[in-house]
């Protein structure tokens, strides 16, 4: 049977029970999760910013690592859409008394909630809750594996703002090693068919990063130069372990993002972009975060956006759970 | 598991590493010995057409972890000499990290009489470097070697004090034990979970580079040069490894080394959605490491193939990546995937039990290892055609942490004799 173009698109369907990782999504994914996204950002521009969509919907937060802004973005979404949802933290839930994520799990699962969202220290982690629950898990980000909501958040910014992503040339400056962020916009921004260039010092760089479809830079002048998009990544304060960088001052001297930098190098209408939260002065000066390229509150707007998109299409799947 | 007084199998392929011999032929054993052949069967007498199948001298596991005493839920003498016996193994050597750690002849002593009530295979205690396996302070080598070890290991420890390392080479080379290393550079392997490389970067986990190992080799060999002693590397997962042994030996350097069955047949994709059986110490490397473990096979580098059976209860295993423990089992699967080397032409049949049989026996300095007239009656019996399933319900050892769940494997251990008396038995 001859299938038209045409009709593959009408055709399409979000399949996900889950959301673990941008590695599991297709473009066409992507991009359905993002119009999605379009259509949801509208209801929090109103003055009352609440639809029914998800009205008896039990949602979870179940964080295990210290988070404020994705733990609030996802129970805003949440609760936008009219679902109920609860917040567990890691220092008020079993995992400090020597349960196991598994019977955490299944103990949560009794209760029969809808979707639980993870985060957790340890990669991979929220794909094991998923071979153990019914209910749907969203990754809220995973040790340094991925961080997909981040992700999809970043692309739908720089899509309003440039209509496409594809050819553009996004930058991301860090720790790239250890930031699921970068791993997650990587394995996304490529997928749209953008070119995405890191850098840092050798010491936050690891194996693998060019498989994962980065180009990896030796320099930052080489990343941002011509650069559409411009990110940073936070730099952690300490890691006593494995000592990275000498300090922070120098890291700001060296690998530290500055409105210099930029308009010597990249694109005048370049995108200034942050996950957050951002050390200011370290790896991003206030020049450069409060400029006039910078698109680091609409990251956080677009946030709920997209998290409720999430909600919403892992939990209105056609032929889903009643 | 029956006694009996003359064992007889008729026409089968004898192969003797020691001896050269690979012929077809029978073998007879009386009272737990091997003995000529006679013109005519006496009554009494157990048996087998043997026809297509391989008689060989006694497998040798020279590293396993049998768990007792302390983790009795992971593992028994008992159950994991039956996993042996099962997987053709005649004899192990078992690691020192148990609870208490065997660093002293009293555990040993209680090792080796467990083993002698209720083991299906001949158990070789291995003691402790170090007192406690605590890294630093001899423990009593001489009264260890009294009570039955036979060598002296850290294992799953690296013994990080170089001095204290050359110590413990010097001194039990004056009790003749061997010493075997776990070559780990802890500084570099810290936290890690699995290889470092492509994939480690994909998944999102701390990667251990094959310098952790390399490093750690290479100290062992400078200090087996410094004093003369004997050392073998345990484990050898890194083609960098492999490497430097060959070097060493060819400058005369006393060093002996093992790889395991899982670093000649997987690479670290087998790590693939965060599959806990597949995490242990050092961790599966790339293509390129295990092409070179496999030539290290066939040029002589390495001498043995041991399993580091290491069984763990889903209580260490069911759990996030990072936190799981190390280890997979290895007994009743080693020799199917060994047969593949044979099968691949990596190596040849008679070096396929060279590895497996008489070089652990030739580095442990026990008895075993070949077939020839005299010597003790341990003998295994392999189908190199039978075909199987590795399913869980099958396992004997108390663990089922394997990688190698539900493979499809050819070639298995279809009779194990240890000293004259049936250990396992797949021959009607």
């Amino acid at each position: 049977m001859r299938v038209s173009i045409k009709n593959v698109k009408e055709a399409y369907q979000f399949k996900h029970k889950h959301i673990l990782g941008i590695e599991q999504l297709s473009v066409a994914d992507i991009f359905h999760i993002l119009d999605t996204a379009i259509s949801f950002k509208e209801i929090s521009s109103r003055s009352i910013k609440k639809v029914p969509t998800l009205k008896g919907k039990t949602i979870i937060n179940f964080f295990f690592e210290p988070s404020t802004r994705t733990r609030l973005s996802f129970e805003i979404a949440a609760k936008r859409m009219s679902a109920d949802t609860f917040n567990i933290a890691a220092s008020t839930s079993s995992a400090t008394k020597g349960e196991t994520l598994i019977d955490t799990a299944r103990n949560l699962q009794a209760m029969n909630p809808d979707t639980i969202i993870v985060r957790h220290g340890s990669s991979g982690a929220p794909g094991l809750l998923a071979r153990h629950v019914e209910a749907s898990i969203i990754n809220a980000g995973d040790g340094t594996h991925e961080h997909p909501s981040q992700a999809l958040l970043d692309m739908m910014t720089v899509r309003e703002h440039r209509g496409t992503v594809e050819g553009l040339k996004i930058a991301i400056v860090g720790d790239i090693a250890h930031s699921r962020v970068a791993h997650s916009d990587i394995l996304g921004f490529t997928k749209l068919g953008a070119e995405v260039r890191v850098a840092g010092p050798e010491t936050f760089m690891v194996p693998g990063l060019d498989a994962l479809g980065a180009r990896v830079c030796g320099s930052v002048v080489e990343a941002v130069t011509d650069a559409d998009v411009v990110m940073a990544l936070r730099i952690q304060r300490e890691r006593q372990d494995d000592p990275l960088i000498p300090s922070l001052r120098e890291y700001s001297q060296f690998y530290g993002i500055n409105h210099n930098l930029l308009q010597k190098h990249s694109r005048p209408d370049v995108l200034v972009m942050h996950p957050g939260p951002i050390n200011r002065g370290v790896e991003m000066n206030p020049d450069v975060a409060d400029g006039k390229g910078s698109v680091i509150l609409e990251q956080v707007t677009n946030g709920v956006a997209v998290r409720m998109a999430l909600l919403y299409l892992v939990m209105g799947r056609e032929g889903g759970r009643g | 598991m029956t006694t009996v007084n003359r064992l007889i199998l008729q026409n089968g392929r004898l192969l003797d590493p020691v001896t050269g011999v690979d012929e077809k032929g029978d073998l007879w054993v009386e009272d737990g010995v091997i003995v000529p052949a006679q013109k005519e069967i006496p009554e009494n007498s157990e048996v087998y057409d043997v026809h297509g199948q391989w008689i060989v001298p006694g497998l040798i596991d020279m590293h396993v972890h049998l768990r007792e005493p302390g983790e009795e839920y992971k593992e028994t003498i008992k159950s994991g000499t039956r996993a042996a016996a099962a997987g053709g193994f005649t004899a192990v050597a078992c690691m020192p990290n148990t609870t208490p750690v065997n660093d002293c002849a009293s555990v040993t002593q209680y090792i080796i009489n467990a083993a002698t009530r209720e083991g299906s295979a001949r158990v070789y205690p291995v003691g402790a470097i170090s007192k406690g396996s605590k890294g630093a302070g001899l423990a009593e080598y001489g009264e260890l070697k009294q009570a039955g070890a036979v060598a002296v290991s850290d294992d799953g420890l690296p013994v990080l004090d170089s001095q204290l390392m050359r110590r413990a080479m010097q001194y039990a080379g004056s009790h003749d034990l061997l010493v075997i290393s776990h070559s780990e550079e802890m500084a570099l392997s810290r936290n890690g979970s699995m290889n470092e490389g492509v994939v480690s970067t994909r998944l999102g986990l701390r990667g251990i580079p094959a310098a952790a190992e390399a490093i750690m080799v290479y100290r062992e060999i400078a200090l087996a040069e410094l004093t003369g002693q004997r050392i073998h590397i345990a484990h050898v997962s890194t083609g960098a490894a492999a490497e430097l042994i060959a070097q060493a030996k060819a400058r005369g350097v006393r060093v002996t080394a093992e790889t395991a069955p899982h670093y000649f047949t997987l690479t670290d994709e087998a790590v693939g959605d965060y599959n806990t059986n597949t995490k242990m110490n050092p961790p599966l490397r790339t293509e390129k490491d295990r092409q070179a473990i496999r030539k290290g096979l066939q040029d002589g580098t390495l001498d043995a193939i041991a399993t580091d059976h290491a069984p763990h209860s889903v209580l260490e295993k069911e759990l996030e990546f990072d936190r799981a423990a190390n280890g997979v089992i290895g007994l009743e699967t080693s020799l199917s995937l060994s047969l593949a080397l044979v099968r691949d032409g990596v190596i040849g049949a008679l070096r396929m039990v060279e590895l497996m049989s008489s070089a652990p026996a030739r580095i442990l300095q026990v008895e075993g290892g070949t077939i020839a007239q005299g010597n003790v009656a341990d003998i295994t019996v392999i189908d190199p055609e039978k075909r199987y399933v590795f399913t869980e319900d099958s396992i004997l050892s108390k663990g089922k942490n394997s990688p190698f769940l539900d493979w499809e494997l050819q070639g298995k251990a279809v009779l194990t004799v240890v000293g004259g008396r049936i250990t396992h038995n797949e021959l009607t």
